[in-house]
């Protein structure tokens, strides 16, 4: 029996998911509630831009098309992006910051979890590596949930809004993709467990909302994607074919 | 023992010492003016995080960015072992109350202004704070060693950026020689005034803070740049710079200080929204920090 061969867009998938919390992540150095927490999210955003890279680094082999992790990130335009939308839309509310990592890493910690003994060795090996880090990306969110909607008044009040406005993307991370390594709709019951048992657990609840259309798995993306790509790439672009 | 016999045998003054009150007092503002410009100078690097020009670089600039709140971390705790507290020490940098390295109010306008930090202004940090490493307060030099060894690896970083652009398409040097003629005078003006117009230099010597005077460290300084920057092939910008076989060092122009004086006056390019930066952010966490502190404080009735 041969060994499946991965389908690059999955891995590009998860690659830009990272990536692009990355980018959001970074926006927070110097602007966090306070100096721990400042090197708290640089830490996850630098774990995240390191699962980026070995992922893109991975995508551009399966493709098959010696593109490296650099012109990946910097010379695609946003409709061949496919991370979720999830990860795209601005943050800087450190509500929704948390709201969205609590849901974005128990998914990554699942699905790395579940990847981590896949037959294709190089997504195994760098997926894990990835679950040990998002597990503590999961632990940062779910005591800052905890703190937030079990602290003051205006907290919790936030935090639930929070939670109300990243619901509607959480959908997307559960999209079907039967070719994939690990079919992430397999995911949905363990990664809502979790997430609802820490929902629970700081007093707030799970909000019934409508999920969003989506689209980001198909290049379909939020008009702020655009504007993350234009600010990140266009030191890249214009000096094409320099070395950084 | 005595705090004059401590000084006396060059040994360290510890926090249950009995120390002057002069001696706390200048500690505690040079402490806090180190650990404010540590995190002031997270923004103009940070300013580049999104921009970074390759992944790899990216990850770097958010290391050194985190590094610098870690320095912060620890040079706020050393000066926590003086008796005051960090919210007031914030608070004072917010209100204008205390200070910070005036060479942070300069913009980083390009990525080799990234590298030009690294390179000039970790650079003269370094100069400044290797002899720190042995003043006379403990906390302080401890935290000072830990500080000197990572930022040391920063202006490795910062060289090979620069490096990189000088040896790399026309525009990249191009690019790379702006940022260096702009960074070098500030650098230099970042060892303060000359000692003949810096009058608490003394009395900190005396308490074994100081260990060296702003000129001398000012020179070394030069003397440790001039073999780099012909190394990345970048020219200083300073006719009058040049070896001087009589003194063993080299020679180099007059310092506008006037512009030194402005910038510490709040009239740099920078001053304002660097600290309307800090005070915002300071501003947006203060719901955040207020639900820390209201969870922990349902906990522990909790366990009581």
């Amino acid at each position: 029996m041969t060994t499946p061969v991965t389908p690059a867009g999955f891995v590009l998938g998860l690659a830009d998911d990272a990536l692009v919390s990355a980018q959001r992540m970074g926006w927070w150095i110097s602007r966090a509630p306070e100096l721990e927490e400042d090197l708290a999210l640089a830490n996850i955003g630098l774990d995240q831009l390191g699962q980026a890279r070995a992922l893109l680094t991975y995508a551009g082999e399966l493709e098959g098309t010696g593109r490296t992790e650099d012109d990946l990130a910097y010379l695609r335009d946003d409709r061949d992006f496919r991370n979720v939308w999830l990860v795209e839309r601005p943050q800087t509310d450190f509500g929704v910051t948390i709201a969205r990592l609590l849901v974005f890493a128990t998914w990554q910690s699942e699905l790395y979890a579940a990847l981590a003994s896949s037959a294709d060795l190089t997504l195994a090996g760098v997926a894990g590596k990835a679950v040990k880090e998002v597990a503590y990306h999961v632990d940062h969110a779910r005591l800052w949930t905890l703190r937030l909607g079990d602290g003051t008044e205006e907290s919790h009040r936030r935090m639930q809004d929070a939670l109300d406005a990243e619901w509607p993307y959480v959908e997307e991370l559960f999209v079907a993709d039967p070719d994939a390594p690990i079919d992430p709709a397999t995911l949905r019951d363990a990664v809502l467990g979790r997430v609802g048992e820490v929902v629970a657990a700081a007093t707030l609840t799970v909000p019934e909302v409508a999920p969003s259309v989506g689209g980001g798995r198909r290049g379909l993306h939020t008009e702020h994607l655009g504007h993350l790509l234009a600010g990140m790439q266009h030191l890249h672009r214009s000096h094409p074919g320099v070395t950084w | 023992m005595r705090f004059e016999d401590l000084l006396a045998g060059d040994g360290r003054v510890e926090p249950r010492d009995e120390m002057p009150d002069a001696y706390r007092r200048t500690l505690v503002r040079q402490i806090a003016q180190h650990a404010h410009s540590e995190i002031i100078g997270m923004q103009p690097e940070g300013n580049w995080i999104s921009r970074a020009p390759s992944l790899r670089r990216k990850a770097i600039l958010m290391a050194k960015v985190q590094d610098e709140a870690g320095h912060g971390l620890y040079l706020y705790a050393a000066a926590e072992t003086l008796g005051v507290d960090r919210a007031d020490l914030l608070d004072q940098l917010h209100t204008g109350r205390q200070k910070y390295s005036s060479i942070f109010n300069y913009p980083t306008l390009t990525w080799a202004d990234v590298g030009a930090i690294g390179w000039l202004v970790d650079g003269a940090a370094i100069v400044n704070q290797v002899p720190l490493c042995r003043c006379s307060y403990g906390p302080y030099a401890r935290a000072m060693v830990r500080v000197c060894k990572e930022e040391s690896f920063h202006q490795r970083q910062g060289f090979e950026i620069l490096h990189t652009l000088a040896h790399g398409s026309p525009a990249q040097h191009a690019m790379a020689q702006d940022a260096v003629d702009r960074y070098w005078w500030p650098a230099l003006m970042m060892f303060g005034p000359p000692d003949d117009d810096s009058p608490n230099s003394a009395q900190s010597m005396a308490w074994g803070i100081k260990r060296f005077s702003n000129d001398e460290l000012r020179q070394r300084f030069v003397d440790m740049t001039v073999p780099q920057a012909e190394a990345l092939g970048l020219t200083l910008p300073d006719p009058d710079l040049r070896w001087n076989d009589e003194r063993g060092h080299h020679d180099f122009g007059e310092i506008d200080f006037t512009e030194l004086y402005e910038v510490v006056r709040g009239n740099g390019p920078c001053n304002a929204d660097r600290i309307a930066h800090k005070v915002r952010a300071h501003e947006d966490g203060a719901w955040v920090r207020e639900a820390a502190a209201a969870y922990a404080a349902k906990r522990e009735a909790g366990a009581a």
